[in-house]
């Protein structure tokens, strides 16, 4: 009674293992999948870590000085301490507009001939011009402008004791004290780092394996191998676990590099990290031999696999544009996109901590993701045996 | 006859950019894949892309409980920007709101807050912004600062004081609004179609040799010269129809407007497909599958894109990065089309991205047209 189920169980152990060596091989024959699996990797975490940035530092700034007297001059003096800043002393408005055509400024502070009466009768004017062309950079630049300016100011009119407002009483004001929780010194490195993660499990899970079922079917092997004993799930399996393989290598260099040479903390636990990892590697290599096994044709596989994974991680996902303005529509697109869950998992357990009742929610969501999945795309292959 | 032997070379090339066109369209459901990425792509990217804080969700914990934190809360409420989703009672509920991404920004405003301004001190509330994503939280608060600097003229007018004597006139240039949409859609004119333009350029050879076609085209009279330009003109015209598609979208759907020449545009444009399918060429001529064209592709494409100022500026980089940037046609090409697009400026003044342009097909073309002869040989 026992022994048929065993030669069962051990046949499929045996075909699995057979089939799995076999893509491992082909795997390894091809310098140009280890490229993508390792080394596409390592320069992604480069360019993320020490290329993508947010933060403008030695912005260049034309200063016109249309009133060179002390006070005009002291107006400005907060620019050269800025570490935002490079300010360059120009002639004319003129000369700042060419350079700013030119696009080697990003902005024109100008301050106008009658600066320094019109502040001792207290309507002073500093007039600022940015450039446009990247408005994210622009609004930034906007608002660091604005604060070196209008500090210097305030220190100048509490110097002279409220006397050159002619201010009578002294005044309450409002201030805020902001507290940036989980990333206390807004370093933009910090939450770029933990979608590198997404996008390279993405990238080595889906676009890798969009090929493999595709090139089967193309070149007519996969015939040949249905009549063989082995399976479908069989099949599937021996596909995937090579690959899973190059995955995990590019996750843990991601972590490594993570922890290491970024330093960005990790508030949860690294169990967690990895288990969500897995689970979403999973989903991605189900988009893989689900775009794979449906196209049948590699330039159809390769071209549905850039779509779908590349450029809606990157946009869609949550990584740079925040998903909590925009449109209700692309929201909801954003939704149906597994990356957004494992996005938000990874931000959080990087720089939160473990908050249980997201990481069930998202980690069910994903593993639902994951076989339904695995579900079509072992029927889309069974089918086409019968 | 004499005529025949002058138009001889062009008619031939006209026929194999004829049948290459063919193979690429000839397949309903691959014109479909030229056309609708595209177009889906750059409407929901054009939604997706934005910076701009238009929906904050922020709790209140207001122990101050007088007219002037109801006057300074009102104001919040009133931006339309901050929604109150929840109003707190003590401190210890601060963490979990803000943990579970129920609120974006709890505003605490101290039980002295009123007492502190009467005495015309500096009344400080605490503002906690959920970083996770840093960039929306400076938003966030640069937005609140704002609120908080109007209030602050108010209660300055109120007590009958002089307004603060400084004002600071703020204009952006080329984008007015400071629309994070208005620098994005030109550069996916570029980006979007050159990634489509690089892989079908990369596979077209790949696909011959991989199905062995590609000996046939072999044993026809065409140089190999002939057969790469009859290989590169149809992606030409592919990436160059994609662009137009993505630019009709910017300019009829979100009515950005275009400030430059169209002249001046397509030059470029032009100038930058040669480039993206020089390299297509070069990948093709080097891979032996049409797996390996299209890793190679990728491997290239993922840097080029994330290195080009489509999403953080180039002007961030470190040095290094920055000469890195030199060699990549997208960083010109997104440059260029932001300039001409939204700037208005004429063919001179971008010559300084159209060259480097040239320069990278002047080096790739021939590069592929010697790596084909030579891996043919």
């Amino acid at each position: 009674m026992n022994a048929p189920a065993e030669t069962v169980s051990s046949g499929f152990r045996r075909r699995l293992l057979a089939l799995t060596r076999k893509e491992v091989r082909q795997l390894l024959r091809d310098r140009s999948n280890l490229m993508m699996g390792i080394a596409l990797p390592i320069v992604l975490i480069l360019i993320f870590g020490y290329g993508m940035s947010f933060d403008v530092k030695n912005s260049l700034v034309a200063v016109v000085m249309e009133d060179h007297s002390p006070t005009a001059i002291d107006a400005i003096a907060g620019l050269p301490l800025s570490p935002y800043f490079s300010p360059v002393m120009v002639a004319s408005m003129h000369d700042a507009q060419l350079l700013m055509q030119q696009d080697q400024i990003d902005g024109i502070v100008r301050i106008p001939p009658d600066f320094s009466r019109a502040l001792a009768f207290g309507s002073a004017r500093i007039e600022v011009v940015v450039q446009a062309l990247d408005a994210n950079r622009a609004r930034t630049v906007e608002g660091y402008l604005q604060g070196a300016l209008e500090q210097r100011v305030v220190v100048q009119i509490d110097r002279a004791g409220g006397h050159l407002s002619q201010a009578g009483p002294r005044v309450g004001s409002v201030t805020i004290e902001p507290r940036m929780w989980f990333n206390a010194a807004n370093n933009s490195s910090w939450f770029l780092v933990p979608g590198l993660i997404v996008m390279i499990m993405t990238l080595v899970g889906a676009f890798l394996t969009s090929l493999v079922m595709a090139r089967e079917w193309e070149r007519g092997t996969l015939e040949a191998l249905f009549v063989t004993p082995v399976r479908p799930m069989e099949i599937l399996l021996a596909k995937m676990i090579p690959y899973f393989a190059v995955g995990m290598v590019g996750l843990i260099l991601c972590l490594l590099a993570a922890a290491f040479l970024f330093h960005v903390p990790m508030y949860g636990s690294l169990l967690i990290i990895l288990l969500c990892s897995v689970l979403y590697l999973f989903v991605a290599l189900g988009i893989g031999l689900l775009i794979s096994s449906v196209t049948k044709n590699q330039f159809a596989a390769s071209q549905l696999a850039l779509l779908s994974s590349f450029m809606p991680a990157m946009i869609l996902s949550g990584f740079l544009f925040d998903l909590r303005n925009v449109p209700a529509v692309v929201r909801w697109i954003g939704q149906v996109l597994p990356a957004t869950y494992f996005m938000e998992l990874l931000k959080s357990l990087f720089l939160a901590g473990d908050l249980w009742p997201m990481i069930f929610k998202n980690c069910a969501i994903l593993l639902l993701y994951a076989v339904l999945l695995m579900a079509a795309t072992r029927a889309v292959t069974r089918k086409r045996i019968a | 006859m004499n005529t025949t032997a002058m138009f001889g070379p062009f008619r031939r090339l006209f026929n194999i950019c004829r049948k290459e066109l063919l193979v690429i369209l000839k397949d309903p459901a691959n014109r479909a894949l030229l056309l609708l990425p595209a177009l889906m792509q750059s409407l929901i990217f054009g939604y997706a892309a934005t910076y701009d804080l238009n929906h904050a969700s922020y709790a209140l914990l207001d122990q101050s409980h007088s007219r002037a934190s109801t006057d300074l809360v009102m104001r919040v409420d009133g931006s339309g920007v901050f929604t109150r989703v929840a109003t707190l009672s003590n401190e210890s509920q601060i963490a979990p709101i803000i943990n579970s991404q129920q609120a974006l920004i709890v505003i605490h405003i101290g039980p002295r807050f009123e007492q502190l301004l009467y005495e015309g001190q500096a009344a400080a509330i605490q503002v906690i912004l959920d970083a996770r994503n840093s960039v929306t939280a400076s938003n966030a608060a640069a937005y609140l600062g704002g609120i908080i600097e109007q209030f602050n003229e108010a209660w300055r007018a109120q007590l009958g004081v002089a307004k603060s004597p400084l004002t600071i006139n703020m204009r952006a240039w080329f984008n007015p609004t400071l629309d994070t949409r208005w620098s994005f859609l030109p550069s996916l004119v570029a980006t979007l179609s050159m990634m489509q333009t690089m892989l079908l350029t990369a596979l077209s050879v790949a696909r011959e040799r991989e199905q062995g076609t590609f000996d046939q085209l072999l044993v026809t009279p065409y140089t190999p010269a002939e057969i790469m330009i009859g290989k590169s003109v149809p992606c030409i015209l592919v990436g160059l129809f994609q662009s137009t598609v993505i630019l009709l979208i910017s300019v009829l759907w979100f009515k950005i407007p275009v400030a430059g020449s169209l002249f001046t545009l397509y030059c470029g444009l032009l100038m930058f497909t040669l480039a993206s399918v020089g390299i297509g060429m070069s990948i093709s001529a080097l891979s032996a599958s049409m797996q390996q064209a299209m890793l190679y592709t990728f491997v290239l494409l993922m840097p080029m894109v994330l290195l080009s100022g489509l999403t953080t500026p180039v002007a961030n980089m470190p040095l290094a990065m920055k000469w890195l940037t030199s060699v990549n046609p997208l960083r010109y090409a997104i440059d260029l089309i932001r300039r001409v697009y939204l700037e208005g400026v004429g063919l001179g003044t971008v010559l300084s991205d159209i060259i480097p342009l040239l320069i990278i097909s002047a080096i790739t073309l021939p590069l592929a047209g010697w790596l084909f002869r030579n891996r043919l040989a």
